[in-house]
């Protein structure tokens, strides 16, 4: 029995700060929200790839908003807690239990010492995340705890048998308090996703119906899909301009186009330079739009007003 | 000096001096900005706050009197062992011998960093030393390989795949993440290579 009186609170509490991975499911990597203002070295952004909804299960979970926690690709995870504590998930919405019994998504539960919790396959959308109260804590590296899968710094992909170190729940008394937060509304990822888009920065080394094309037809999400950027197949996206363009820094939400026409939206972990042009660029606020596209999604993208 | 839009968080700017520009950005403190990448004829500036601003205030900057270039050049000590060495050689028509002395010779300048952190393209390489990648690129090159391709020369900062002809190697450690700043390397740094007897 868990009981939730002072006692066992500090029983639960005396637990070993880990959480221990029993199954990681296909891809589980820690994030948080990266490594901004290192782009001329070389290093990625990375970072949760949606990172409102990690920033969510943060606040949720009643962390900074910036805490590392898990980013599940197509869930499939079973998480041992050792220390008891506040936990919650958001992103790809997918069936949560602890200890067997059903959590509730996009709202805080939390789990005793010892509890299993176990995310299943979402029913849309990728990436599923899960905040810890306290936060995971594995060493950072240039100032951030996130995988970063193109680059290899950070954390490696979680396996069976890791033992992520869950840091300090500050404040006396206030460790296992309830939280007094609401479920978080938040919408269903769309059947049919709109990602809209800014023309340039070098739409000119397209042919004049390019930028049309890109945006009058259905472009679906391909399967070599991951952190570092989102392929799709589609109509071929013509140039006028041959020859390799001077290498130039390249931003998330870039709709790259290499030789083959298809375009490539980069993620967190993309380059931070690249050679083929850019024809345009989704919305900031479509990236975690992005970020959730499952290989055969259907896709429009639509221009959208400067 | 041209200012693009690279989506609704970032400017590029097309500019015959992006190292320059780099350091004005830099020095300017404007506020609002995230990142700054020199690209070879670019300077990406990344921001949280409105691109529009920005994109003015940058037009007005001043470029300050000093850049990177001012300062020494980074020296690089190499054995020339490479495994490519022979065959860009061959590719030259110079000896090995050759290759190493007018690969040495040369003063580069980092034109901008890319491909893998502290992975810096250096320009300066002497004409005769331009060789095409390898047909077939490695699947591990070992960290400190000092390498050739196209007009740019490069150390590899740690190993990875990659196709560029390997000449030689450096002991030095061009990237270290427990070092601030990480990498040896950033856009501007004069390098040369100093030659080592093996």
């Amino acid at each position: 029995m868990s009981g939730d009186g002072p006692v066992q609170e500090a029983l639960d509490l005396a637990g070993e700060a880990v959480l221990e991975v029993v199954r990681p499911g296909p891809l589980a990597t820690v994030q948080d929200l990266g490594r901004p203002g290192l782009a001329h070295l070389g290093v990625p952004g990375s970072g949760a790839a949606d990172a409102p909804a990690l920033r969510l299960a943060n606040r949720l979970a009643g962390n900074p908003e910036d805490a590392a926690g898990l980013e599940l690709t197509f869930g499939g995870a079973a998480l041992r807690f050792r220390r008891a504590a506040w936990a919650a998930a958001t992103g790809a919405p997918a069936p949560v239990s602890v200890d067997g019994r059903a959590a509730p998504f996009n709202a805080p539960f939390r789990v005793p010492a010892g509890g299993l919790v176990e995310v299943g396959a979402p029913a849309r959308g990728v990436r599923t995340y899960v905040a810890v109260r306290g936060g995971l804590t594995p060493e950072p590296v240039l100032g951030s705890r996130s995988a970063d899968l193109l680059s290899g710094l950070g954390p490696p992909p979680l396996a069976a048998g890791d033992a992520v170190p869950l840091g300090p729940v500050t404040g006396p008394g206030l460790a296992l308090e309830p939280l007094r937060v609401d479920v978080a509304p938040v919408p269903e990822p769309p059947a049919e996703p709109r990602l809209r888009v800014l023309p340039g920065p070098r739409d000119d080394w397209f042919a004049a119906g390019a930028l049309a094309a890109l945006t009058s037809a259905v472009y679906t999400v391909a399967d070599a899909s991951n952190r570092v950027g989102v392929r799709f197949d589609g109509p071929p996206l013509d140039r006028v301009r041959d020859g390799e363009l001077p290498s130039e820094g390249m931003v998330t939400g870039a709709l790259q186009v290499p030789p083959d026409g298809r375009p490539i939206l980069f993620l967190a972990d993309h380059p931070t330079t690249g050679g083929y042009p850019v024809i345009a660029v989704v919305t900031t606020a479509d990236i975690p739009v992005a970020a959730q596209l499952r290989p055969g999604t259907k896709v429009r993208f639509t221009t959208h007003p400067r | 000096m041209r200012v693009r839009r690279a989506g609704d968080a970032a400017l590029l700017v097309e500019t015959g001096d992006p190292h320059r520009l780099d350091a004005a950005v830099r020095a300017a403190g404007l506020p609002g900005v995230v990142d700054v990448v020199p690209g070879e004829r670019t300077v990406l500036i990344t921001t949280d706050g409105d691109p529009g601003r920005l994109a003015d205030r940058v037009a007005a900057l001043e470029p300050p009197p000093r850049t990177a270039a001012d300062a020494p050049p980074v020296e690089v000590p190499v054995v020339y062992d490479g495994a490519d060495l022979a065959e860009v050689a061959e590719l030259t028509g110079l000896s090995p011998d050759e290759v190493a002395e007018r690969h040495s010779a040369a003063e580069y300048t980092v034109a901008y960093l890319g491909f893998s952190p502290g992975f810096g393209y250096l320009t300066g390489l002497p004409n005769e030393l331009r060789v095409p990648r390898r047909a077939t690129p490695r699947t591990s090159v070992p960290a400190g390989s000092v390498a050739v391709a196209g007009p740019y020369a490069a150390v590899y900062p740690s190993a990875s795949p990659g196709g560029w002809r390997l000449l030689g190697r450096t002991g030095l450690a061009l990237w270290d993440v427990t070092r601030d700043p990480p990498s040896l390397l950033r856009p501007g740094t004069r390098v040369r290579f100093v030659r080592e007897a093996r």
